[in-house]
């Protein structure tokens, strides 16, 4: 029988398949398609601690191989997060979720972390950096390792469950950000979210997006994702989770062999509800194709 | 919502650059008239939002405007070809408030969702009118089905070559209703607003992530906070809107 299983700082995890966060909703939209208690876990849409309604519209524009998106971090805030979605939740799905935070201060991420760690429904708090930071000119606090170190340090002091921390895409350097968010006492990496692009409408001329960018994501970003994971598993000991470009059992076999402890799935939620079920379902043919055994003998087997 | 193989039965031209598609498949899931399906295409990375024009236990009719590559590379598909659509998405329209005379206003393939409406607003004993715009005769589709109804429906075109020359709003001040249907492009649904003259539904559309309520690439403003025009859409009561100015 092949062993799927996969631990995440003492959480043990029926298979690394986790739905990603801003394309899984609170989970129950899939619930018509599938039991979504099979997943390894999923995380919640990004939280903030005031409701946000999020970028003007279009929020979505498609390209050739993959989406672009900017949705601006729409959500309730974390009041109505804590009381009316994690309940609603709770008739569904017995698993433990991961809770995606953001926030355009470090206070404010701090402040949503703390709350999300009173909820037994949360396994692992997920720090999004690539928010912009509204205290310092909007940069995103993942594009420079000092910051994404003080929000990592920040929010690692005001909860007591594992903190990862999810990396942006569009940087030069990322080796020096994850060892930075190490450092500062991160307990995994979340590698990574979706690359900055852009799309004009050749009839108008201008940018299809309202806020003219938006984040690509793509099966065609696997080997670049996986790129970073590879790199990344060289410099830090926390375990990295994979993601940007993960649609297939192959491309999780890939990405964990680059390093990666588990998987997250993303836009691919969006194209395809019921791609999770499928990639949990071909895991171990898949597997079995390949001589593995025990999913968790193949993370960086590629070093 | 259900995600299921759909065969195609029919997909021929219904007016000029309009196909209608007939799919064969599971319409359980389907409850409301305006509620649309979302259709994957070989080769393109986001679904295809249409409206349901009409259903039965195990067909959906679809009528669907050629806008741009994805629709282009739809009208293509035979007969027999399998597509993976998701349906029973969206709330559709709400019948039990139209009262005994409701006007249905369609603009282009707006039309198309209202004629499922129109059937089941007729089922349930109400005498329904229809107001349809198009651009020019070519373009008129549906309307002999709605003749054939035996509804009092109403054409106009924007050159004059079929029906009254003109827009859905000057159609509508012709007749007396007690409430609205409406679905067009957005420029119409607020020019029948600004006429209307009794509570209404209005059929909105949005680039789409999803369909089915998943990533907030849908959403707009309306008087009771933001909401998803795939899942609590894409049809609203003319009192939750907020036009956008
Ligand atoms: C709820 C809903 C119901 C609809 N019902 C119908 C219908 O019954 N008949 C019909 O002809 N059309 C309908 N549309 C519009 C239809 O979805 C678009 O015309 C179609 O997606 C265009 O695809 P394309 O690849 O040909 O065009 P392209 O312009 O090449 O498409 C590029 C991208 O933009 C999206 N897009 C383009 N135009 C629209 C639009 N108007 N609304 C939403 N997304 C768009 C496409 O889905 C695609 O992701 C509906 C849209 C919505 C949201
Ligand atoms: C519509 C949409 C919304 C997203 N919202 C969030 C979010 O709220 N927080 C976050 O950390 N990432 C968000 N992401 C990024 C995804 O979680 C994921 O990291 C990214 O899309 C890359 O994975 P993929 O290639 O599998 O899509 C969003 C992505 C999309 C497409
Ligand atoms: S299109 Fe994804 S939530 Fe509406």
């Amino acid at each position: 029988m092949a062993n799927l299983k996969v631990t995440l700082s003492g959480w043990e995890l029926d298979n690394p398949v986790i739905a990603s966060s801003g394309t899984y909703g609170y989970g129950l939209l899939f619930t018509d398609i599938y039991d979504v208690n099979i997943l390894g876990s999923f995380s919640l849409k990004g939280t903030t601690y005031e409701p946000r309604f999020g970028n003007p519209q279009p929020r979505s524009a498609e390209c050739e191989y993959g989406v672009l998106s900017s949705i601006g971090l729409q959500n309730p805030g974390i009041d109505a997060v804590m009381s009316e979605e994690l309940p609603k939740l709770r008739r569904h799905y017995r698993k433990r979720v991961f809770a995606n935070v953001c926030g355009s201060s470090v206070e404010e991420y701090a402040c949503v972390a703390s709350r999300f760690d009173e909820s037994e429904q949360v396994g692992i708090i997920e720090v999004n950096l690539s928010c912009p930071n509204v205290k310092e000119g909007g940069m995103n606090f993942g594009s420079d390792p000092a910051m994404a170190a003080r929000v990592t340090g920040e929010v690692k002091k005001a909860v007591s469950k594992p903190v990862y921390v999810k990396l942006s895409s569009g940087v030069t350097d990322i080796v020096s950000i994850a060892v930075a968010c190490e450092q500062a006492g991160a307990d995994g990496l979340c590698m990574v979210n979706t690359m900055p692009g852009i799309r004009i409408d050749l009839r108008t001329r201008k940018p299809v997006l309202g806020t003219k960018t938006g984040g690509y994501s793509s099966p065609a970003m696997l080997p670049i994702s996986e790129r970073m994971v590879f790199q990344a598993y060289e410099a830090v000991s926390v375990p990295i989770i994979g993601m940007c470009g993960v649609s297939t059992a192959r491309d999780v076999l890939e990405m964990m062999m680059a390093g990666a402890s588990a998987v997250q799935i993303g836009s691919a939620n969006l194209l395809n509800p019921r791609i999770c079920k499928e990639i949990i379902d071909a895991l171990p043919a898949e597997m079995e194709e390949y001589g593995i055994n025990s999913l968790s003998e193949i993370i960086g087997s590629a070093h | 919502m259900i995600q299921g193989l759909y065969r195609i039965r029919e997909n021929i031209p219904a007016a000029q650059g309009v196909y209608k598609m007939v799919l064969e498949g599971d319409t359980s899931a389907i409850c409301a008239p305006g509620q649309f399906v979302n259709i994957r295409l070989d080769g393109f990375y986001t679904r295809r939002p249409i409206s349901v024009c009409d259903y039965d236990s195990e067909s959906i009719t679809l009528m669907y405007k050629l806008a741009g590559e994805g629709t282009q590379y739809m009208s293509r598909l035979g007969r027999g070809c399998e597509l993976d659509v998701l349906t029973g998405l969206g709330n559709g329209f709400d019948t039990s408030k139209s009262g005994p005379r409701p006007l249905l206003v369609g603009g282009g393939v707006g039309s198309a969702p209202l004629y499922g409406l129109c059937r089941a607003l007729l089922s349930q004993g109400k005498r329904p009118a229809a107001v349809m715009g198009f651009k020019r005769a070519g373009e008129a589709m549906l309307t002999e089905e709605f003749f054939a109804l035996g509804t009092e429906a109403y054409v106009t075109t924007e050159d004059g070559s079929m029906g009254e020359k003109g827009f859905v709003t000057d159609a509508m001040k012709a007749v007396e209703y007690t409430y609205l249907y409406v679905c067009g492009p957005s420029a119409m649904l607020r020019a029948v607003d600004a006429v209307a003259l009794t509570d209404g539904q209005f059929s909105f559309e949005a680039r789409m992530g999803c369909g089915f309520g998943a990533c907030m690439s849908c959403s707009c403003k309306t008087r009771f906070g933001s909401k998803r025009i795939c899942k609590d859409g894409p049809v609203f009561e003319r009192k939750e809107i907020l036009w956008q100015t």
